[in-house]
């Protein structure tokens, strides 16, 4: 029968992305409801020394492969070891997260394992022994309550939205050296383009702060950059802006870009389209700019200032850095 | 070259989404369909290589009665035929048993890439093309922005977290599409009228030699739980409501 709870962690250049504490913090509770043991899968290269850290986040087990192989990701070479890892131990749950790796990989195992996975959920929780998860669907429109009648009960989840819990655990670890050979890797990384320039994407920012049409053009993004400079924020943007020109497409937060979860949004000149909604409406404090007061931002947003962006933003940098620094 | 570009009927994205009162879905009067319009991106894509390399591009699709109308959309685009899975016991398929049933036609099809959204934005899955490659054994790059067809291999620029990478994969290959691909076409009357003509094949089930099997099971549909009214901070001048809300960020929100 299948048992245990198991996760796919997710490093990069040897440090664990938060979301593997996300992670490994949620099988511990399905886990603890369950009676059954959290497993985590690391694989990389060079990463060895970091698979002990999750023993403080709930996980009791580790399963880590360390070899060139796995560095940079492949959806083929982290698929073959997982099928191999899964096929063995026969998990009854195996989460993920949903971040760009996670959702490229475990699409992928679904179709390697013929499972179901519920994905980019907002809660899951067990049920009768089984999992069970929601999800947003139709950009957050609605949610669904998602079963997997099959096995593993597979669920990838949004990044951000899940605690994370340290627990004092030690885990054990196991390493293993799955057998792949060169004619199951196929595609291959050529080249590694930074873009972030050091800040986080907007899909792992604490704080986002996006503009939308009301910023009447490219250059007045200046404003916005300078008071999330302040917060270690990442600026994002609405479709209207995107589709003027005036920021890049992979900054833009909606149904048909980014979905973002951060603790705090502050939208600039948006006027809440339920496109854009669709993107940001899981976030925890959300802060509507808008000098239209018939904006449909204000109905999503927890404060509301109605005036004009471009004398309010300079003011709010102004008393943030009265009040942080 | 022999290109496939899958596609689904969705809700455009301004359409408001109702649930039926019994939470068994969402209510489907009213709303305006269209391609997905990640697919579309899929379908443009692969008429562009279609005229820069010659072939045939095929589209496959699954889908009720209404989403033959998205098939003749993606005809008119300028695709040369079509494969239109429709059969009721389809009904509410996961993204396992889509994938499945799009495989069993395009196995029977010659393929040097094939193309689908890299997610649908009704169900918001994004597992369909990962599914297909891993059931066809053939490679996936997801969440392509840029593709090169260089002889028997594809190089392909997919935005990750923080930076972008440049992937090469060998043909055949599944390819999932994302903002930023192109910018699609409109069909001109002309072609909406010439894609009336062009082979739609119809599949079912039986014909398939596929079962309805679902192991993803969407128990029940909720409206997202309501936020509690926001406060709208008032004041005398910006200067004051600009400290309020610093205030408020930090003491009441606790986020700053």
């Amino acid at each position: 029968m299948a048992k245990g709870v198991w996760i796919i962690t997710e490093q990069r250049y040897g440090t664990f992305r938060k979301v593997s504490f996300e992670l490994a913090s949620t099988a511990r509770k399905l886990a603890d409801e369950l009676g059954e043991d959290v497993c985590a899968i690391l694989l990389g290269s060079g990463i060895e020394g970091i698979a002990g850290e999750l023993g403080k986040y709930g996980v009791d087990k580790v399963y880590v492969a360390d070899q060139p192989i796995f560095e940079p990701y492949t959806t083929d070479a982290h698929a073959a070891a997982i099928v191999q890892l899964v096929k063995e131990y026969n998990p009854s749950i195996l989460l993920l997260g949903a971040s760009s790796q996670g959702k490229d990989l475990s699409a992928h195992l679904v179709g390697r394992l013929e499972t179901g996975m519920a994905t980019d959920c907002t809660d899951v929780n067990i049920v009768d022994g089984r999992l069970r998860a929601i999800r947003p669907m139709y950009g957050g429109k609605c949610f669904g309550e998602v079963a997997i009648n099959a096995s593993p009960q597979m669920a990838s989840l949004r990044p951000n939205v899940f605690p994370v819990v340290e627990r004092a655990r030690e885990a054990v670890i196991v390493k293993f050296e799955p057998a792949i050979g060169p004619d199951q890797l196929k595609t291959k990384i050529l080249e590694v383009r930074k873009t972030a320039n050091g800040k986080a994407d907007l899909t792992e920012a604490n704080i986002v702060i996006s503009g939308g049409r009301g910023m009447k053009g490219p250059e007045n993004y200046a404003v916005l950059e300078e008071l999330a400079e302040l917060l270690g924020a990442t600026v994002g943007a609405s479709r209207a802006a995107v589709d003027a020109g005036w920021r890049p497409e992979t900054d833009q937060v909606g149904q048909t870009g980014k979905v973002v979860s951060p603790k705090l949004y502050i939208a600039c000149g948006i006027s809440g389209a339920t496109q854009h909604l669709a993107g940001m409406g899981t976030s925890k404090c959300i802060v509507a700019i808008n000098k239209d007061p018939d904006a449909q931002i204000f109905a999503a947003a927890d404060y509301g200032i109605v005036d004009d962006l471009f004398k309010v933003v300079p003011e709010l940098t102004k008393e943030i850095k009265a009040l942080v620094l | 070259m022999d290109i496939i570009a899958c596609i689904k009927q969705v809700p455009n994205t301004d359409t408001k989404i109702r649930l039926k009162p019994d939470g068994s879905g969402i209510d489907e009067k009213s709303i305006e369909w269209v391609i997905n319009p990640y697919d579309e991106f899929g379908v443009e894509e692969a008429l562009r290589m279609k005229e820069k390399f010659g072939g045939e591009v095929t589209i496959v699709s699954l889908g009720p009665a209404r989403a033959v109308k998205a098939i003749r959309t993606a005809l008119a685009m300028g695709a040369d035929r079509a494969f239109y899975i429709n059969d009721p016991v389809f009904d509410g398929a996961d993204a396992y048993m889509t994938a499945k049933a799009l495989a069993a036609v395009i196995k029977t099809i010659p393929y040097d890439i094939i193309f689908c959204g890299q997610r649908a934005i009704d169900d918001d899955s994004g597992q369909v093309g990962a599914i297909l490659a891993a059931l066809l054994d053939i490679p996936q790059v997801t969440v392509a922005t840029k593709v090169d067809v260089e002889g028997n291999f594809i190089k392909v620029v997919r935005p990750v977290e923080g930076a972008e990478l440049l992937i090469e994969s060998p043909l055949p290959c599944v390819i999932t599409a994302h903002k930023g691909l192109n910018k699609p076409r409109f069909p001109s009357l002309p072609q909406i009228i010439n894609a009336r003509k062009k082979p739609v094949e119809v599949k079912d089930a039986a014909t398939l030699g596929v079962s309805m099997d679902v192991k993803a099971e969407v128990l029940g549909t909720m409206p997202p739980s309501a936020r509690p009214p926001g406060k709208i901070i008032s004041g005398d001048d910006i200067a004051t409501k600009a400290k309020e809300l610093a205030k408020l960020l930090r003491e009441e929100a606790k986020v700053i």
